[in-house]
């Protein structure tokens, strides 16, 4: 059942009753025991079908993720969604399965197979008992090798994408964050305009543009197969050789990313949301790469500046001020510079206080080395929660499908606890004065702009706009 | 798929369940407290979720900040959570750390009160009306968490008030409520504690008496008002929202059987043969084949005491009327009741159901919440292990059975969006019309 709430918390010392009770001292840990990452093993197909498999045999599970390269990147201009849409209407149906007996085969068999496309890469996921892979696997198989791409169902998922858009209007995290990615990126980025597609772009899609993309962009050579759970490497290459053998076609060219950043200094954009209960906020900038030589460094100071619950914008937000629920600030990586973004949701009349205390952080944490106690909440905390990131196989194979997306070092899990530890003082100062850049950031509120948008001027941060919920400039 | 389940019991009360897996050098710790928002006096409402937040606020031992610290600093995970009918605390840490999660859990339920300040429950007060803003009142549709269980429970029933509280009732909270509600509730013989993943059964089984064992066992708590409501609602039951919404949306809830019942089983598959997936019966008919919504589900709530709720939860596409989704869902309903299901749709529902639950049972926390929680309501955690059974021994007879007996006109509480403006019947003051007893649909 969903619909609990989660909390978290912190504050001052105080007194009161107590109940009788022997006090035992702080225990301090004992030994660490030894981890690894689960061991993988690479191997390709002669038609260049790529596999990734790691065995993990704890409970009787598999995982299969079909990375293809066919993400939101190589959606062509002014059919934005394309790859999503691509994705979408490949399970519903092959060749030789009409969309609701593929589906019904599939659950039947106890899994879905769902797919979708992210900036970088379009994956087809499923996780199955391994009692049932080999039937899985196959149906997998045809789902990448000859969907039908069948009209009906391509309008039907552009119509749903459609609905979602609209939903979005009156959806204030959602819209927050389309919108920042509006105005933090240049306005012909694609990396400006949502991974999804907008009103304009879904409508032009046609069928035959799916059917065009599929043919361009699914090839044996842009596709890996990465497989987590009871299986062996053994056993994934001789049903992907039975399955996949035939499939041809050469490697189609990634994408370059398109990330420019937008060409202004520092701006507010109020999205007006009348008789708004919150204000959504979203402060941040252009961030960096996935492979960027910085990125451990960025991921430290990331989890001391709002990456943690005791980082320091949300112990300031939430535990110092209590002006929300939670604050927490993030680097999106992807293959482009994704954004840097600081989110949270505060009461509408102490909008602009809560901007005013992220840019105190984001200034704090350029202007000052942070303390070696401090960095060691950072490190310790990345080092230590390692292990516990990859229980489940879907996480494992989400993991390794990123080793590949990505291109990361074969020892990248090796030695990330290594790389985190190594990380100092020095290191997150300087990420912070390089890539933090207050010049840049981007002041984004979906809220009510009766409230705030005197005291948003009176911050003096940089001009106010004012747009309606589509993002037309209203004032 | 078996996991190794122990137990013991401290002379406290304290009820303590062990699961070894040595695959990962890491361990779950979790406490359930049988207590939840059911359990708020008049005038509370909110408190039992406000109070989880205060948990976190440091006790005798721990500052103010260091709970979140201390265990994030070890490398570990945490959160807590609470529900109409119990509170959950729970973290993942690298096995090394386990003293350190039962220290911490034990420091809060034994010595909590010296840390507790009036700046703190003011400060939590605000972040928990924050929360209620950002999760409710500002959430197209956010309503629908207090709006369904004060339709499907009568005004005097404990799961009919809000379980995020309404404003008022959480700016009336004091430091006094917070003693009262310590005492009463916040006792070892009022909670279960398991333990899930690489430890060593006897050093587990001493650090928790050492930690644990000298907590004084509570002094009972309130019986709580009659819970028990007939099966029906006795005729069809409405409320229409207008809200700040796109697209029309319907939560239609019956009660079902209790959580952990026989029927409950066929309750749950039934639930799967029409929500669950896109193979379900509403995602077929209404999504793909009729295209009148864009988004079909259902779930249970799985309470134990009174009634469960079954709930189907279904999005109009923009060109659908509320009034034409409530139609459209209603046939299906009552194609149900009328006809039953299938031996496949029954296969289908079990074979998901049972990949979800071997998926979920990889994670140590999982593992150690399924144990508290078939700990906390029925005294035995190795139900845990049931679970595959009971769902593969529901037949297409047995789920045929509960359509006809609860899914029928009777038995349905329509809780209906719409977007503003476009609301049928009156608007008065505030946004909501409640017209109750007009019929759900057809």
């Amino acid at each position: 059942m969903s619909g609990e709430r989660s909390s978290p918390a912190a504050g001052a010392a105080g007194t009161s009753a107590t109940r009788p009770s022997s006090l035992s001292p702080r225990p301090s840990p004992g030994a660490p025991r030894p981890y690894q990452f689960p061991r993988f093993e690479r191997r390709r197909l002669p038609n260049g079908l790529g596999l990734v498999v790691a065995s993990v045999s704890k409970l009787p599970v598999v995982t299969v993720l079909a990375v293809v390269e066919a993400g939101a990147s190589t959606d062509p201009e002014g059919h934005e969604g394309l790859a999503q849409l691509t994705a979408r209407t490949l399970v519903e149906g092959t060749a030789e399965l009409e969309g609701a007996a593929l589906t019904d085969r599939l659950e039947r068999l106890g899994t879905a197979l769902d797919a979708s496309a992210d900036w970088d890469a379009a994956v087809a996921r499923m996780t199955v008992l391994s009692s049932r892979l080999a039937e899985a696997f196959a149906l997998m198989g045809s789902v990448l090798m000859s969907p039908s791409l069948p009209e009906r169902e391509v309008q039907r998922l552009k119509a749903e994408r459609l609905a979602d858009l609209l939903q979005l209007r009156a959806e204030p995290r959602g819209l927050a964050d389309e919108m920042f990615d509006r105005f933090a990126y240049a306005p012909t980025a694609r990396y400006a305009r949502p991974e999804g597609g907008s009103d304009r772009s879904v409508q032009a899609i046609t069928r035959d543009d799916v059917a065009r993309f599929y043919a361009a962009r699914y090839r044996p050579a842009g596709t890996t197969l990465v497989v987590a759970g009871d299986v062996t490497p053994d056993a994934v290459e001789r049903l992907a050789l039975d399955t996949f053998g035939q499939w041809a076609g050469a490697q189609a060219e990634p994408a370059p990313p398109s990330d420019a950043p937008a060409p202004v200094g520092r701006r507010v954009h109020v999205v007006g949301k009348e008789d708004a209960a919150q204000s959504e906020l979203r402060i941040g900038h252009v961030g960096l790469p996935r492979a960027h030589p910085a990125f451990f460094p960025a991921v430290v100071m990331n989890a001391l500046l709002g990456g943690l619950f005791s980082s320091r914008i949300n112990l300031n937000l939430r535990e110092a001020h209590g002006y929300t629920y939670g604050a927490r600030s993030e680097f999106d990586w992807r293959r482009g510079a994704g954004p840097f973004v600081v989110s949270t949701a505060v009461q509408s009349d102490v909008t602009d206080a809560a901007a005013r205390e992220t840019l105190k952080e984001i200034d704090r944490m350029r202007d000052e080395p942070v303390s070696a106690e401090e960095l060691s909440l950072a490190t310790s905390y990345l080092d230590g929660v390692f292990p516990i990131r990859y229980e489940t196989t879907a996480a494992i194979a989400t993991a390794l499908a990123n080793l590949v997306i990505y291109g990361l070092p074969e020892d990248y899990f090796d030695s990330y606890r290594a790389k985190v530890r190594a990380v100092t003082a020095a290191d997150v100062q300087d990420v912070a004065r390089r890539h933090l850049r207050p010049d840049a950031l981007q002041l984004v509120v979906v809220g009510d702009p009766a409230v705030v948008r005197d005291p948003l001027e009176a911050l003096a941060f940089g001009p106010v706009t004012v747009y309606d919920a589509e993002g037309r400039p209203v004032g | 798929m078996r996991i190794p389940v122990d137990t013991l019991r401290l002379a406290n009360g304290l009820f303590v369940t062990l699961s070894e897996d040595h695959t990962a050098p890491i361990v779950a710790v979790n406490l359930w407290y049988h207590v939840g928002s059911a359990n708020e006096r008049a005038g509370r409402t909110g408190f039992a979720h406000l109070f989880e937040h205060m948990l976190f606020q440091g006790s005798e031992n721990v500052g103010s900040n260091e709970h979140f610290e201390l265990v994030q600093r070890a490398g570990g995970t945490l959160n807590g959570s609470t529900w109409l009918d119990r509170t959950n605390y729970f973290e993942t840490v690298p096995s090394n750390q386990l003293a350190l999660a039962l220290w911490l859990e034990a420091d809060r339920m034994g010595r909590l009160l010296p840390a507790m300040t009036q700046q703190k429950l003011d400060t939590q007060r605000d972040v928990v009306k924050n929360e209620r803003r950002w999760s409710v009142d500002n959430q197209p549709y956010g309503s629908w968490w207090e709006r369904l269980p004060a339709l499907a429970f009568p005004e005097d029933h404990p799961f009919h008030h809000s379980l995020i509280g309404s404003m008022e009732d959480l700016s009336a909270a004091s430091l006094d409520d917070v003693a009262t509600f310590f005492a009463t509730y916040y006792t070892p013989d009022n909670a279960v504690l398991s333990i899930a993943g690489d430890f060593d059964p006897a050093e587990a089984r001493r650090l928790v008496e050492q930690m644990f064992g000298s907590i004084p066992r509570g002094r009972g708590k309130p019986p709580l008002p009659s819970m028990d409501v007939p099966p029906h609602f006795g005729g069809p039951k409405r409320e229409v929202v207008e809200d700040d919404v796109m697209l029309p949306r319907l939560f239609l809830a019956f009660r079902s059987p209790l959580f952990g019942s026989d029927d409950y089983y066929a309750a749950s598959v039934a639930g799967a043969v029409l929500g669950m997936r896109k193979g379900s019966r509403l995602h077929r008919t209404l999504v793909r084949d009729r295209q009148v919504a864009n988004d079909a589900g259902a779930f249970t709530f799985d309470l134990t005491k009174g009634s469960d709720l079954l709930v189907v939860d279904v999005t109009a596409r923009p060109e659908v009327s509320a009034e034409a989704l409530e139609r459209e869902v209603a046939r299906e309903i009552d194609r149900m009741h009328r006809d039953g299901v299938t031996d496949e749709e029954v296969e289908r529902a079990i074979a998901l159901i049972e990949t979800d639950f071997v998926a979920a049972m990889q994670s140590a926390s999982e593992r150690a919440d399924q144990l508290s929680r078939f700990a906390t309501y029925f005294g035995d955690p190795s139900l845990v292990n049931e679970q595959a059974d009971r769902y593969r021994a529901v037949t297409a007879e047995r789920v045929t059975a509960f359509a006809r007996e609860r899914l029928g006109p009777d038995n349905r509480a329509s809780l209906v969006y719409v977007p503003k403006g476009d609301g049928r019947g009156e608007r008065d003051e505030g946004r909501v019309t409640a017209v109750q007893g007009m019929g759900a649909a057809s």
